[in-house]
């Protein structure tokens, strides 16, 4: 091959030899610089082209969100964390309701507008750690780690809520609103549990949403696991007393504790 | 605190056991993962053994099960190939090193890991072909209350709550006696504090849950709770040396601090709950 007979290069890559025209086009389509900069290494820059390329099979054109494959990857990692560390992770997955009569009314440039604004929208609602993607069509994902169960119902109704709130403005005489429903299940806590399971689990709530007039959020809510403060103070009291004494500890004292 | 105490519509069928009480039936459980659970099983399964006992451990916890690992054994059939059919029972039981039998969930087992009709029909079927054919079964289940847990404690005659004295082990360990109370009815739950730092410790731990369920759960009911402190068990390296070694702690190392203090709860147990072998 070519590159073995040309001289020794201080890269083991000839960069003209390779075939980087799909990839500079696919980066300049996303607004970013494929070409090499006067200052770059060979190396340098095809480690950027790579970078760029990886981020770009990630993402989702239309709305900017994370993409299915993207998603895919999150959850597995939340499996993982939720195994190790019992902690509530939830999982949403939110559908716009009848968004085929939006494109059927009002063509699919303005549903392409409606499914940019809601994905900006869904992800203006989440904190930076939440993975918001777009799952399919008119469907959208999100993945909130460290979500107590006591909170999930109210983030879900607050994101409905922005969503209904929305007016798209796909031409100056018209204005879009839209509605979504939501169906949510959180990671059974301990267990490596798997994407299909979790995501049907959501998903049998997203039904449940829909079969219920749609324009709202169903969870299948875990127990949670309630105690309060008052509980835990008296919990910890040992510790105090492991603390206070380090050396001289034993069930009379904790007694003690409490009671005085 | 009530919701936590009052059943939802669908765990409430769980609360019968429907086994025939020919045997002992241990669950060991948890509120919080990697506390020791799988540890205590095996081992507490070798020292029951030595002590003349017919034991069988089964991997309950279907979703995280580790029990392979700890006695070194990755068998071609499982507790998921009876689950699906393919194999029969008494295939998938095998000889553990440590002089007990044990039923390994296998990998797949992770698709059971919801409490599934078909889950608990399968569950049930295995546990009452296997517990009159032993004098204890240990039931090695998951850490928290996710239904598949709930029913695998539901079917034991007695709890084992495993915690360490950690700050939040102790409150999912709390938490989840809550639930086994308000959903099962347990009166009495054994308490083992594992990777105590400190002799005694664990009796004073137990003591402190046992004062916090008093004040906050007992005073509801009209019933006590009892919680019975079955013993400690140190922090101490050989447990995890065998591991890495892949031996059974009991069988290598029986006489380190764990090991005695696991002897120890055998023997505890033999007073409480199991007969003595005759
Ligand atoms: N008494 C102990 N001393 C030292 N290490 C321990 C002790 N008990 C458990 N461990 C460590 O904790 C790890 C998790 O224990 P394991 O039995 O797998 O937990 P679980 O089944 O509750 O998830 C083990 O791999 C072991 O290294
Ligand atoms: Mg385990």
């Amino acid at each position: 091959m070519k590159s073995t007979l040309a001289p020794p290069s201080p890269s083991l890559i000839d960069l003209p030899d390779l075939q980087l025209d799909d990839a500079r086009a696919l980066l300049a389509h996303d607004a970013r610089n494929g070409q090499p900069q006067h200052d770059e290494s060979p190396t340098d820059y095809l480690q950027r082209v790579i970078d760029s390329l990886c981020e770009l099979s990630l993402k989702d054109p239309l709305t900017g969100l994370g993409n299915r494959r993207h998603f895919h990857a999150a959850l597995v990692r939340q499996i993982e964390s939720v195994a190790r560390s019992g902690e509530s992770v939830l999982l949403l997955l939110l559908d716009i309701d009848h968004f085929k009569n939006i494109n059927d009314t009002h063509g699919h440039l303005a549903g392409d507008q409606v499914l940019r604004a809601i994905g900006h929208c869904l992800a203006r609602c989440v904190r930076p750690v939440d993975t918001v993607a777009r799952y399919g069509g008119e469907e959208f994902a999100i993945i909130l780690p460290n979500c107590r169960p006591l909170f999930g119902r109210t983030l879900a109704e607050r994101i409905r809520q922005a969503v209904s709130d929305l007016c798209v403005q796909v031409s100056p005489l018209l204005n879009i609103q839209a509605t979504i429903s939501i169906g949510g299940a959180y990671a059974p806590e301990w267990v490596r549990s798997t994407p299909e399971l979790w995501i049907e689990r959501a998903d049998t709530q997203l039904y449940r949403a829909k079969s219920n007039g749609r324009n709202q959020a169903c969870i299948d809510q875990p127990q949670e696991l309630s105690v309060s403060a008052e509980e835990k103070g008296l919990l910890y009291s040992h510790l105090a007393a492991d603390e206070a004494n380090p050396f001289e500890f034993g069930p009379g004292n904790v007694t003690n504790r409490v009671n005085a | 605190m009530n919701d936590v105490l009052s059943p939802p519509a669908h765990h409430s069928d769980l609360a019968e056991v429907p086994l025939k009480p020919l045997g002992k039936v241990l669950a060991v459980t948890s509120g919080k993962g990697g506390v020791g659970k799988t540890f205590v099983s095996a081992n507490l399964a070798a020292a029951l053994a030595k002590r003349g006992h017919k034991v069988l451990v089964l991997d309950a916890d279907l979703g995280l099960a580790n029990l392979d690992v700890v006695l070194n054994l990755y068998p071609k059939i499982t507790l998921h190939d009876v689950f699906t059919g393919k194999a029969k029972l008494e295939d998938a039981i095998l000889p553990a090193p440590g002089g007990f039998s044990v039923l390994l969930a296998g990998s797949g087992m992770v698709e059971y890991s919801r409490l599934t009709s078909e889950v608990r029909s399968e569950f049930l079927r295995v546990m009452n072909t296997l517990v009159p054919n032993y004098d204890v079964v240990i039931l090695d289940t998951g850490a928290g209350i996710s239904d598949v847990v709930l029913f695998a404690v539901s079917l034991a005659s007695e709890v084992l709550m495993v915690a360490t004295p950690e700050p939040t082990s102790l409150t999912d360990a709390y938490a989840t006696i809550k639930v086994l109370v308000g959903q099962q009815q347990r009166q009495t739950i054994r308490v083992i504090i594992n990777q105590a730092t400190r002799p005694g410790s664990g009796a004073a731990i137990t003591n402190q849950l046992q004062q916090v369920l008093d004040r906050f759960v007992v005073a509801g009911l009209n019933q006590p709770i009892r919680l019975v402190h079955m013993g400690d068990i140190p922090l101490d390296p050989e447990v995890r040396q065998a591991i890495m070694r892949r031996q059974l702690m009991m069988q290598a190392t029986p006489g380190c601090p764990a090991g005695v203090a696991l002897g120890q709860i055998a023997r505890n147990l033999e007073e409480s709950v199991i007969p003595r072998p005759a």
